[in-house]
């Protein structure tokens, strides 16, 4: 670069702004504008919410269902935990896949039974490795109106789980099953406090997949090929 | 990039003598317009989340300066860093200033329009660091040394062949006699070579849909999921993004996301909506260790406050681009900047120049589809309206053209004598035309009749037609 120095290759904080404030005519100290922002920051009022995820739960469920299968997600329901190792056994069968998976530390995933519920499975934890070839996580919540899953990052759900290997199983708990993101913001809000988030939060719908050659979509295209929902309860 | 858009006229020329461009862009009417009508009829609340979106970019440009301070505030609390950047420039040397403070070797990317709008991949290679694209589309262009002729689908301008061709030329490691002929092939190739490149890579830098002032959150929407992993391996995560992305709430970009994905691809929802807040925290196996956001302006500010600031509505879905009569004839490169199609006929002059892209708000024939599809309701036919009249103003429109406008709007100033003149013109056409209707050619309209027949006026005016029938 042309002589740029260590200290000035961007621009002050204050003289960007200034610079918006010109243009926009307006004044930082505006008590009006401040307000509005204000408002607008504390109140965090929902806009219009389609309608199509109002209903009881077993609306919600069919709601989830329908998005998700028509986007190649496919789910499995599974009344009890107890049942959930061998679920994920069969499925991984079912898809000629190796008797092997890893998944984060998270609590519940490890107070499944697996030696028990499926002793051929070999079960890892941790981080993805790259020659992981499948993966098992824990969901936040889902979300009905897209068939969404959503996926929050921390010490015992490291992200790449969700995308390093080939297939990707998700337990979602029925009662953690919503109709709309708003729903998943109240609940983040709840969990992680006012205006904090954790550091990522997937919004997962269906495998990877690419149109960019001839429009034409192809699954897997550097993500998981295969997205498996476990849901779990009534 | 240098901007080919003074020469519109011949890259025109080109794209319609181009086969295989025209093979590609026939396949686009059929597969984006077709799939958004879809997604628009299957949520009746569609046209009304469209104004709520308009809405709430409107306001949060008027309030642009506060939710910027209050977007930093939250990204550094959440231990982020934000660098500010007025210029192409010092946003190129801001990233490879933090890109050598990594000693970074390789740098993975996900696909981002303000990359190209800064040349960074150039930029990084002159300081010896190695970009690797890794959006399967930005990839294929990048092996071929070739710009983006889309906002969302950057090769749709290629066909399989072309694509089969590069990967047997560049990917010289793998067995000539492999089979590549399916798209799936071709995908699965491309995902074997680049799951290499994400672990090797020091740094991973992606763009961003969104910015949340709210939380200090970036976002970025996929369907590969090559962002994901371009940001969460390395050892830094750089989002690249300009002044018009931020957003307030959480509840802001949900009404904006159920937009987006429909009007781009039909889509519900894009595979990937990843949001991310701040680095890698205690405790986390995994994320970047640090989390940079450049935030550019490169001429937005001066959009603020003027005719063009409803541009900064954009959230670069490529609708408008989709339903562009004049972009399915010619495809984006032609345009011969950054961005393509009805928006960056709008934009391009505002970051470039009216002087340079002069010919862009003219490449329409004002149907409107654009304005009829675009999710945040900007009005794209109206805006390359004003940008006709300032190239008027400024004297940039050719001589012959200035003349003929100067000839008619001499007489359209005086009604008499205009539908005096005009109705002789008609006669005479009508009589040249004969019994056929149809003119094969006409003085000084060669321009016209070169490529097809000049249909003939009824003999009569309208005005008079209209007088007739009145008595």
């Amino acid at each position: 670069m042309e002589g740029t120095g260590k200290m000035s290759t961007s621009t002050p904080k204050a003289e960007f702004i200034a610079r918006l404030r010109r243009s926009l005519k307006v004044s930082g100290d505006d008590g009006t504008r401040k307000a509005a922002v204000a408002a607008r920051l504390g109140t965090h009022a929902p806009n219009l919410v389609p309608g199509r995820a109002e209903g009881n739960a077993a609306h919600r469920q069919k709601l989830f269902i329908e998005q998700a299968t028509a986007v190649q997600t496919s789910v499995d329901n599974v009344k009890a935990a107890a049942d959930v190792p061998a679920a994920i056994a069969d499925y991984l069968r079912r898809h000629n896949l190796p008797q092997a998976l890893r998944h984060g530390t998270d609590p519940m995933l490890r107070k499944l039974p697996w030696k028990k519920g499926a002793p051929s499975l070999e079960v890892k934890e941790g981080r993805a490795d790259p020659a992981d070839e499948v993966s098992v996580a824990h969901a936040f919540a889902g979300v009905a109106e897209t068939g969404t899953l959503i996926l929050c990052s921390g010490p015992n759900n490291p992200t790449t789980l969700n995308f390093l290997p080939e297939t990707h199983i998700v337990v979602l708990e029925a009662a953690d099953l919503v109709g709309t993101y708003e729903e998943v913001w109240t609940r983040l809000r709840e969990k992680f406090g006012e205006g904090e988030m954790p550091r990522t939060v997937n919004m997962i719908t269906g495998p990877s997949r690419t149109a960019d050659i001839e429009q034409t979509i192809e699954l897997g295209a550097h993500g998981p090929r295969r997205l498996h929902v476990i849901l779990l309860g009534k | 990039m240098d901007a080919t858009s003074p020469r519109f006229p011949a890259n025109v020329r080109e794209a319609f003598s181009d086969s295989q461009l025209q093979r590609a862009l026939s396949k686009v009417p059929s597969g984006f317009i077709k799939k958004r009508a879809d997604a628009r009829d299957r949520l009746p609340e569609f046209d009304a989340l469209r104004d709520q979106a308009r809405d709430i970019k409107n306001h949060t440009l008027a309030h642009l300066d506060l939710y910027l301070e209050r977007y930093v505030d939250k990204v550094e609390a959440a231990g982020g860093k934000v660098h500010f950047c007025t210029s192409a420039d010092e946003a190129r040397a801001t990233i490879i200033d933090l890109c050598k403070s990594f000693d970074a070797r390789t740098v993975t990317k996900g696909k981002s329009m303000i990359g190209e709008e800064i040349d960074i991949n150039e930029a990084l290679e002159g300081a010896g660091i190695t970009p690797v694209e890794t959006d399967l589309g930005e990839y294929i262009i990048q092996l071929r040394h070739e710009r983006p002729s889309h906002i969302i689908a950057p090769a749709v301008h290629l066909n399989k062949d072309q694509v089969e061709a590069d990967f047997r030329r560049v990917h010289s490691h793998l067995p000539p006699d492999r089979v590549l002929d399916e798209g799936s092939s071709l995908v699965n190739e491309a995902r074997q070579v680049l799951r290499e490149k994400y672990i090797a890579a020091d740094v991973g830098i992606t763009g961003a849909n969104f910015l949340i002032a709210e939380t200090g959150t970036s976002i970025i929407v996929t369907n590969e999921g090559n962002g994901d992993l371009t940001q969460t391996l390395p050892k830094a995560h750089i989002v690249l993004a300009t002044i018009e992305k931020l957003v307030p709430t959480l509840e802001d970009v949900a009404t904006i996301l159920r937009v987006l994905a429909r009007s781009a691809t039909g889509q519900e929802f894009s595979s990937y909506t990843t949001l991310s807040t701040g680095p890698r925290r205690e405790g986390d196996p995994d994320g970047p260790g640090e989390y940079h956001v450049v935030i550019l302006d490169n001429g937005r500010s001066g959009m603020l406050g003027t005719d063009f600031q409803h541009m900064l509505r954009c959230i670069r879905c490529g609708a408008c681009l989709n339903h562009c009569p004049v972009y399915q004839a010619i495809g984006g490169h032609a345009y011969g900047w950054v961005y393509p199609g009805p928006m960056g006929s709008v934009l391009t002059p505002s970051l470039i120049g009216i002087d340079k892209a002069g010919h862009l708000p003219n490449a329409s024939t004002f149907c409107g589809r654009c304005e009829e599809v675009c999710p945040m309701r900007i009005p794209l036919p109206s805006m390359m309206r004003h940008w006709r009249e300032r190239e008027f103003e400024r004297h940039l429109t050719p001589q012959t053209v200035r003349w003929g406008l100067g000839v008619w709007s001499f007489f359209a100033k005086r009604p008499a004598l205009y539908r005096l003149v005009t109705g002789i013109g008609a006669r005479v056409l009508s009589n040249m035309a004969g019994q056929r209707g149809r003119l094969r050619s006409v003085p000084m309209a060669g321009g016209w009749t070169r490529h097809r027949d000049l249909p003939a006026p009824a003999g009569k005016t309208f005005m008079a037609q209209w007088k007739a029938r009145a008595k």
